[in-house]
């Protein structure tokens, strides 16, 4: 009996023991390095940040490095630099620019713009504004756009705004209320055009472009465009390329040209356009045309002459790379070596892939990024 | 007095009226009806179960004090729950990484429906009024059920307490008061009452009521440089939840036969606290719930060899969502309702061979306020045809089940017409006489069909979705030996290997954009697994009984979708390599003590197996300490329990954080 229970004892303490045993801790993921190319020789820029989204909910937003001098990739960058911050860099990245010294990322689900040091990616501070899209900046000032307006007396649809913040500073000095859930932006002369999407108001989208005039940062006016817009690039000609999402059913995706000397649309491209990069005097784009009536999606790839305004013939991409790409949600073009990126974001929850391809359209390279790898941006040389 | 006192229970029990006060009032008389004849259950004829389920019942189940049925399932091998953390928190269950779909779960005979999602969240449902739970893999063994029984790749039977009276005894009233972690405050009432000798009536009525709060804490260290990292310990908010259920049944027996019948109200506001991530550290989704049926079944042996068992249930569900975000508002109410009927035969054809043939009907609907909603309806029919065959120490059984689908819809386009014919085999054989080991078998094909929101969510659903099926292969031993006069008084062994597929898996791909996912049929996972439980029972004193009760998990469950992908080839998520559980309990006197140890393996959140996606093993262990005493026929029994007491922090769904150690009060009086 007495042997019976000195068992008993014996086998609960160990499992006591074996429970309370240490649980190996947490670490901070480091980052991926791999050498994907020989050192590149580029004149203007070091390198390129790549921003990828993350899920919505996964918090796994992170930031790669390609490293022109080195061809190493970098991938998930953010966490060792900065160890100390709650939870990493945070849900859902939506927009990477560099404005002087500095870096900003979107950070849409956290409701926050992350400021870095560009060079090192050293965290600064972080500017807090709910549901935070993109970025413009001019004249010393960055401003972003946000679903977030004021709550009006229907809470279903609040307008957007813009808010502007000092880039010395880093507070928000400014805010302009837009159109229903803004989207990119670009500066021409002393005017902010804001491309408005209604995202949230299906099938009541809008379908403006808000200009503000940045001295008294008023709204001066609305320009009709199309449904459901996102993308709004300038050229070198103060010309916008605006693209319109569709509404997913019956009416399609489309790339607009709006002439910012008389504000108004000036051309139609009847092609899909999900994203877009203006390199030079070509504007490289790709679309990823969902339907809900066949449930399927269409994906193309097109690039458009913006001198001449023409849709050119063939695709950017020709060694048939594109079938390997499941969803393109990035692209950017290097104004000085033409090579052109392009990110699949695959399923949206697992890693996607970086691909690099010549002027000729020919792959260079491809690597393994974060989760929906999506924006770049470029890293001067000099500062 | 009989007919009154049925009649004005009945009343009560239908119109959820406060019954306290009605019984208050009537003292306690059990010197009446003596010579009565118990009200009893009567075994169902036919051959005993070939598989028999993994099972928590009576004093086992009681002595864990687990909050709701998801807590116990924990115990059981071969499986996972999805925790979304909280008193309020979502529950699931993945029964052998097949997917929660996959699993059927039946309350008091009759299945759960829920066609919006096909998610039945079973940290709602009570431990209170509970009084087994079983889970079969592959299907309830049994050739005399409803078509639905052959339905899932897996099935949990919640079986409530029926009323069962010692000789003399005409009525049993429980409070129960639990109060703890969490700013809980949950009394629950049973109330048992025997009407006739033929007719018993249970009611039981429970309020749950909580803020819902608690710390967790999120920490990485950096490596190679221990300085720095972050530590953070926060509240988690917009958990609360104020919940109430009402629930009352009436159990008849009659020559060769029984019948039930049950109404359920279940109404409860609950905050959603949502997922956290960098400086989003709360979130203010609400919703309310509110859910009721009624549901009837009746069975009898006709004639010595024939018997008939008829099943019915009225459901009506209702889901208000709401997310009083700023930026986006949404706010959605969805309406669902079910119709179920079910008629099953048992012809006993020789002592050994019985076959059986059940029908059941079954209609959907789903109301919902969204725009261009689809307005679906679903009219279900099943015929399943079984038999078996039951010797001394063989038993076998087949079945074979047939499913038609059709689908109505007011806008957008209908899911086709779907016929699937699924079988499942089960063989039991004890291959010698004096050796109690049992080797069992089983092959089932099924399938779940795709849930509402997967055909038809306004902008996300699609119409053309198959069926996702699965196919489940199972071999195991079971051997289980009682010794007389022995410290070690009862073992038992069961080890089963199985593999299964799960093929045209219905997976979310993207849409047009990030925040818009549509469904298809991609996936393909293929699923081997080990689980291992073992319980014995010891009489370590004269009065210190003690029953230990472990299992042991082990799966490979791969994701071979697209060669393509980066993660072909990689454990499908959230699912751990290793898990298993243990029990303790010791009864000693009036004391009553359980420890129970948890342990969920390292594991991946996400399809990539990487280290961004890696997720640490987790254990919990659980104590508690009751204490019983009878004053003048009155029982009292008090529980303190401390819950994860080594005040592990973990997440089992990414960025949804669980609780630290928590404690919990429970008075219980018997009258």
């Amino acid at each position: 009996m007495i042997k019976q229970l000195r068992f008993i004892r014996t086998a609960a303490v160990l499992t006591v023991l074996g429970m309370a045993g240490c649980r190996n801790g947490d670490y901070i993921v480091p980052p991926v390095v791999t050498p994907v190319d020989t050192p590149v020789a580029h004149q203007k820029y070091k390198g390129f940040y790549l921003l990828n989204e993350g899920n919505m909910g996964s918090n796994k937003c992170t930031l790669d490095f390609f490293d022109f001098t080195t061809g190493v990739y970098k991938k998930n960058i953010y966490a060792e630099v900065n160890p100390n911050v709650v939870k990493e860099l945070g849900d859902v990245g939506n927009d990477i620019k560099i404005y002087g010294s500095k870096l900003y990322a979107v950070i849409n689900v956290s409701n926050k713009v992350e400021v870095l040091d560009a060079a090192t990616a050293r965290r600064i501070q972080q500017i807090d504004l709910q549901n935070c899209r993109y970025l413009a900046f001019a004249n010393g000032k960055a401003y972003i756009s946000s679903y977030a307006g004021p709550v009006v007396i229907d809470p279903r649809s609040p307008l957007g705004i813009v808010a502007e913040v000092d880039t010395a500073t880093l507070q928000i000095t400014r805010k302009v209320e837009v159109g229903y859930q803004p989207e990119e932006m670009a500066v021409i002369g002393n005017k902010l055009y804001v491309a408005n999407s209604g995202g949230y108001r299906p099938p009541d989208y809008d379908s403006t472009i808000s200009v503000i005039d940045l001295t008294t940062f008023k709204e001066i006016k609305k320009i009709h465009v199309d449904i459901n817009l996102h993308r709004l690039k300038a050229d070198s000609d103060g010309d916008l390329y605006v693209t319109s999402r569709g509404d997913y059913y019956s009416r399609p995706s489309a790339l607009y040209v709006v002439d910012t000397k008389t504000d108004a649309v000036k051309n139609r491209f009847a092609v899909a356009a999900s994203n877009l990069c203006i390199a030079g005097d070509t504007a490289y784009l790709y679309g990823s045309e969902y339907s809900y009536n066949t449930a399927s999606w269409k994906i193309n790839y097109a690039m458009v002459n913006v001198k001449t305004e023409t849709l050119l013939s063939g695709n950017f991409i020709t060694d048939g790379t594109e079938r390997n790409i499941k969803m393109p949600y990035g692209i950017m073009v290097d104004p000085e070596t033409k090579d052109i990126y392009v990110t699949d974001a695959r399923d949206y929850v697992s890693p996607g892939t970086l691909y690099c391809f010549d002027k000729t359209g020919k792959k260079r390279w491809s690597v393994i990024t974060g989760d929906i790898p999506a924006h770049f941006v470029f890293l001067p040389a000099k500062q | 007095m009989r007919i009154p006192l049925l009649r004005s229970t009945l009343y009560a029990v239908l119109a959820g009226c406060p019954i306290v006060s009605v019984i208050a009032q009537q003292p306690s008389d059990s010197t009446r009806t003596k010579d009565l004849r118990e009200v009893a259950v009567i075994a169902p004829r036919g051959g005993k179960e070939i598989a028999p389920g993994q099972q928590l019942k009576g004093a086992e189940l009681q002595r864990l004090n687990a909050q709701s049925v998801a807590d116990a399932l924990r115990f059981f091998s071969g499986i996972q729950i999805k925790d979304y953390g909280g008193i309020g928190g979502l529950k699931t269950v993945d029964v052998r990484s097949m997917g929660t779909n996959h699993t059927g779960v039946f309350y008091d005979g009759i299945e759960l429906g829920n066609a919006q999602n096909g998610v039945v969240d079973l940290g709602r449902f009570s431990l209170d009024n509970m009084e087994e739970i079983t889970l079969y893999n592959g299907q309830k063994s049994s050739i005399f059920q409803p078509a639905k029984d052959y339905g899932s790749s897996g099935s949990i039977y919640l079986s409530t307490l029926k009323p069962r009276f010692a000789q003399g005894e005409k009525r049993h009233l429980r409070g129960t008061f639990k109060t703890g972690s969490f700013g809980l405050v949950n009394p629950s009432i049973l109330w048992q009452e025997k009407i006739s000798n033929r007719v018993a009536a249970s009611f039981s009525g429970e309020w749950t009521n909580a803020n819902g709060r608690y710390k967790f804490r999120y920490r990485k260290t950096d490596a190679h440089n221990p300085a720095a990292g972050y530590d953070t310990t926060a509240v988690r908010k917009n958990g609360d939840i104020n919940a109430f259920r009402l629930e009352g049944s009436l159990h008849g027996v009659m020559d060769r036969g029984e019948w039930s019948s049950k109404i359920y109200f279940y109404d409860s506001e609950r905050g959603l606290p949502g997922f956290m991530a960098n400086n989003l550290f709360k979130h203010v989704d609400r919703q309310w719930d509110r859910n009721f049926f009624v549901q009837s079944s009746w069975r009898k042996d006709i004639s010595p060899r024939y018997s008939l068992m008829l099943n019915g249930k009225y459901a009506y569900d209702y889901t208000h969502y709401l997310a009083p975000d700023t930026a986006y508002y949404t706010e959605n109410c969805y309406y669902q309702q079910e119709v179920y009927l079910s008629a099953a035969n048992q012809f006993t054809v020789t002592k050994w061979w019985n076959v059986g043939l059940s029908g059941d009907f079954q209609w959907n609907k789903l109301n919902a306020d969204l725009k261009n909603f689809s307005y679906p309806q679903r009219f279900t029919t099943l015929v399943a045809l079984a038999t078996s065959v039951n010797f001394q120490r063989f038993s076998a059984q087949a079945s074979l089940l047939n499913t038609n689908m059709n689908e109505q819809v007011k806008r957008n386009a209908a899911s086709p017409f779907r016929q699937e014919l699924t079988p499942a085999v089960f063989v039991s054989w004890q291959p010698f006489n004096k050796i109690p080991v049992t080797w069992r078998s089983f092959y089932k094909r099924i399938f779940r069909m795709p849930t509402f929101n997967d055909l038809y969510y306004t902008d996300i659903g699609n119409s053309n979705l198959k069926p996702e099926f699965t196919t489940q292969y199972n071999t195991g031993l079971t051997w289980n030996h009682t010794f007389h006069g022995k410290v070690l008084q009862e073992i038992g062994m069961e080890t089963d290997v199985y593999y299964n597929e799960v093929t045209d898996k219905i997976v979310a791909v993207p849409g047009a954009s990030q925040f818009r996912w549509t469904m298809m049929n991609l996936g393909f996972v293929k699923i081997k697994g080990i689980d291992v439980k073992a319980r014995a029972a010891w009489q370590v004193l004269e009065e210190l009984q003690v029953t230990t009760r472990a299992t042991y998990t082990y799966q490979e469950a791969r994701d071979y979708t697209d060669k393509s992908d980066s993660f072909y080839g990689h454990q499908i998520p959230y699912i751990p390599w290793h898990s298993g559980s243990l029990i303790i309990g010791g009864l000693y006197k009036a004391w009553d003590v359980n420890y129970s140890f948890v342990y969920t393996g390292e594991r991946y959140n996400a399809k990539a197996n990487i280290p961004e996606n890696y997720a640490l093993p987790w254990y919990t262990s659980d104590v508690s300490l009751a204490y019983a005493r009878t004053v003048n026929k009155t029982r009292f029994r008090l529980t303190a329990q401390v819950n994860n007491l080594l005040n592990q922090y973990y997440d089992v769904v990414i960025n949804y954080p669980m609780p630290g150690r928590n404690f919990k009060f429970i008075l219980s009086v018997n009258i």
